[in-house]
């Protein structure tokens, strides 16, 4: 390996460092190093500390205690700003760009400019463009950001830190928003920056990328240090258990599918989305009792609409719902609910529950008109007690009392929640949205157990993920969505990963049937 | 003869409507830049009292309106502070505390009246500075370069702003923090700072708009002088789009009414006063309900920055 002339940063080293939230300790004496030239692969389960940690390193966090070291000297961070003038860059989970401006204006936001108060895009412009060719990061300076897809908004990101100088860049959850073969590409740009010298860690709680990346890996655990490892003398297991503390059996479908009649079944719908062109292009399928049909696809390919058009959120311009043999098309909420439709929707707290409202409140939201939860016009607080204790029992929501506003609740009991009231309908179809996006290994497989056993009761259930191994391990039959469109389904034993992949970034089904053996 | 009373009158009725069209550019450039920063200072009507008062105060007392408006603009800034301490520092809901400061200046700005002054007097304002040469051509010269040197300055301030929002790195950052603050924070824009900054500038204009009622229109003070103006600012800058050629548009369309409203009154043409009056406002209500929708607003607006929260 050679280092590159002029960088600054050899190693650096935070020691001891604790960081609390008012009643969250999220950092609990923590010391991790990182070296010029390596990546560092930071480990963990979501609200083990990771992300905080890193923000502390970035001057977003001020810390409680502990300090953080470049090339041995003691340095104080307390914004970003002096993070940048360190050299240290981070490309956030949640990008962290402006979609009203373009690259280059993301890009030099907040620099000074070499002529004085007046911008100077053109040859930033120009910057950009030998940085893009040189790390392999294409990208049109010119563009607006709003334009760009989630893979090319990344390449801004990491384009934003290189151009400031960053020396050791930080990268929160990288590949969670791309397709595998994106994702692939990403891991060879973070080798690449590292082998000229610059030194990465990588946040991530995906196993298969640490091996693949990373030099070292350290693991977060509630907030504690676990260890620091060569990822040459690990293995996936000893991971996974150094992540979760114990061994946790991952979840999958076993028995075969049976399943029957069609419940739900989508002919040639077309939906516009919310900023007009269409985001369903005629989209057909068809889901069938007990069985879980999996939806996979890029974010942005028309998952939101198509939830939205089956939960009667949106309206369908041509093309037909149909749910049980009833026609559906433009129905309302409220119809589905009556006709035996449960949805679990993608954001859990602004679509699944009413915040404001108590657990119990929430648990009979769908059927709060309806005996035994009302009598007339009056609410049977005694009869809404009773099912909301049987629910906390039966889904293991944790919380305090059952008049416990619901948005005190973590995500994964909030999960639950939702889970208990939409399961306890006995539903003929269920919509499962990322059902387990942002929780934690235990509430995941919680939440992919209970699919099955609804699944086991007949339930047609479609679940929509990111995840392609949530996806392979639950579903009888896959889809792959591409701009509005299914462009291919098939039973899960007779796809293979790098075929899906490709689906999804668009290549055609043809194509896809040649190299995917 | 009948003809060339009815072209003076059209000329006069776009001649008084670009006169007008001051204190509505002073007001809603200066909140389109608050805006654009993400703050939504609704106190501009009550800032704009207080630059009136300031401004015809000083005149008064010193006999010099350019004193007078340098005072205007102070006052404004000091106004734009306050509004920036409460809404920025302090992080009050930002429509409350801006219809609190709009109050609080309507109070001072009319007690200061009435114990400092206490009668309607008139004062000196600024003369007409017809521009050599430009004045005299026909039409043209009447409506566009007969008026004293406020609305001059009020129309070059919009390429002026525009050039400053677009083409300047400040502008950059005001672009972004009244878009995605945390994105600015993370590069080390101190987001806090642009929106004083923001608050301070909008002050100074809506202090100077107000200065304009006094010395550049009435050359008299009375109480609730602004009468809605400057919350018609707001709602222009809204129309406009947060873009300084849209607030000119919107600015033109609404002066013109307010001019033709005047014209129709003076002309005693038989119409009710009171739907005169109306016009300009339904106008106004009904552009901004065809306005176009699909531009990048400021979507931060209205929210106050915070760094550390989980």
């Amino acid at each position: 390996m050679e280092l590159q002339e002029g960088l600054r940063i050899k190693n650096v080293e935070m020691r001891g460092i604790v960081k609390t939230f008012p009643g969250v300790l999220a950092n609990d004496h923590v010391d991790i190093d990182v070296q010029a030239g390596e990546v560092l692969a930071l480990l963990g389960e979501n609200g083990a500390g990771k992300t905080t940690l890193m923000k502390v390193l970035y001057g977003l966090y001020r810390l409680d205690r502990g300090e953080i070291l470049i090339n041995g000297e003691p340095v104080s961070i307390s914004s970003p700003r002096d993070a940048i003038d360190l050299g240290i860059g981070m490309v956030h989970q949640h990008f962290m760009l402006v979609p009203s401006l373009t690259v280059t204006e993301n890009v030099v936001l907040g620099l000074k400019s070499s002529r004085g108060p007046l911008l100077d895009l053109e040859p930033a412009a120009k910057r950009i463009e030998a940085l893009a060719s040189k790390y392999n990061l294409a990208v049109d300076p010119y563009a607006p950001v709003w334009q760009l897809s989630v893979g090319e908004q990344q390449r801004v990101e990491i384009i934003k830190a290189l151009y400031r100088g960053a020396e050791l860049l930080i990268m929160d959850e990288p590949t969670a928003v791309l397709t595998p073969q994106e994702a692939d590409e990403l891991i060879g740009v973070m080798r690449g920056m590292a082998d000229s010298g610059r030194a990465i860690i990588l946040i991530t709680h995906k196993l298969n990328e640490v091996m693949a990346v990373s030099d070292r890996v350290t693991v977060l655990r509630n907030g504690r240090l676990v260890d620091t490892v060569l990822t040459k003398d690990a293995d996936v297991k000893l991971l996974a258990r150094m992540m979760v503390g114990r061994d946790i059996p991952q979840t999958r479908r076993t028995d075969e599918t049976s399943s029957g009649e069609p419940v739900l079944v989508l002919d040639n719908v077309w939906a516009d989305s919310d900023k007009g062109p269409p985001a369903l292009r005629g989209l057909s399928l068809e889901v069938r009792e007990g069985e879980i049909l999996g939806i996979a696809g890029v974010s942005g390919n028309g998952q939101r609409e198509l939830a939205q058009v089956i939960a009667g959120l949106r309206k369908v311009s041509s093309g037909s719902v149909r749910l049980k043999d009833k026609d559906m098309t433009n129905s309302t909420p409220a119809k589905m609910i009556q006709a035996g439709f449960g949805y679990i929707p993608e954001d859990r707290i602004a679509d699944g529950i009413v915040r404001s409202f108590s657990v119990e409140e929430n648990l009979i939201l769908k059927d709060h008109c309806k005996p035994p939860f009302s009598h007339g016009i009056f609410l049977q607080k005694d009869a809404i007690g009773k099912f909301a204790d049987e629910m906390v029992d039966t889904y293991d929501i944790r919380t305090p009392t059952t008049d416990t506003q619901a948005s005190h609740l973590s995500g994964g009991n909030i999960q639950r929640l939702i889970l208990a009231r939409d399961m306890s309908r006995n539903p003929a179809c269920l919509l499962s949205c990322y059902p387990s996006r942002g929780l934690d290994i235990a509430a995941t497989e919680y939440v992919r157990k209970k699919l099955l056993d609804v699944r086991a009761q007949g339930c047609a259930i479609i679940l929509i993920s990111e995840e392609l191994e949530e996806i392979l391990n639950l579903s009888d039959r896959v889809a792959v969505l591409y701009e509005g469109q299914i462009v291919k389904v098939a039973g899960v034993d007779d796809v293979t990963l790098d075929e899906i992949g490709l689906l999804m970034a668009g290549a055609s089904s043809a194509e896809s049937d040649g190299s995917g053996e | 003869m009948q003809g060339v009373v009815i072209s003076d009158v059209i000329v006069g009725i776009l001649a008084t409507g670009v006169r007008l069209l001051a204190p509505f550019l002073f007001a809603s450039l200066g909140e389109m830049f608050c805006q654009r920063s993400g703050v939504f200072n609704l106190g501009v009507e009550g800032i704009m009292m207080m630059g009136a008062f300031a401004d015809f105060f000083v005149t008064l007392r010193l006999g010099n309106p350019y004193l007078g408006v340098v005072m205007a603009i102070l006052t404004g800034i000091v106004l734009g502070l306050l509004m920036a301490l409460i809404s920025v520092t302090m992080q009050a809901p930002q429509g409350i505390s801006g219809i609190g400061l709009h109050m609080f200046c309507w109070g001072l700005s009319g007690l200061l009246f009435r114990v400092y002054v206490g009668f309607i007097t008139t004062i000196e304002g600024f003369k007409p500075l017809p521009i050599p040469g430009l004045a005299s051509i026909p039409i043209l010269g009447p409506i566009l370069f007969q008026h004293n040197w406020l609305v001059y300055l009020s129309i070059l301030l919009v390429p002026i702003s525009a050039f400053v929002l677009f083409k300047t790195n400040w502008g950059l950052k005001v672009r972004a923090v009244g878009v995605t603050p945390q994105a600015a924070d993370t590069l080390g824009v101190n987001v806090n700072a642009v929106r004083y900054q923001c608050l301070m500038l909008g002050g100074a204009l809506a202090g100077l708009a107000g200065a304009f009622l006094t010395v550049g229109q009435a050359n008299m003070y009375a109480d609730n002088i602004t009468a809605g103006r400057g919350f018609i600012a707001v709602a222009l800058v809204y129309f406009g789009r947060w873009n300084p050629v849209g607030i000119l548009l919107g600015s033109l369309l609404f002066s013109i009414m307010n001019s033709l409203q005047l014209w129709i009154q003076v002309l005693g043409i038989n119409f009710p006063y009171e739907f005169a009056v109306i016009l300009p406002y339904v106008v106004t209500i009904a552009a901004l309900a065809v306005a176009v929708k699909h531009v990048w607003a400021p979507t931060a607006l209205g929210k106050p920055f915070r760094r550390e929260s989980i």
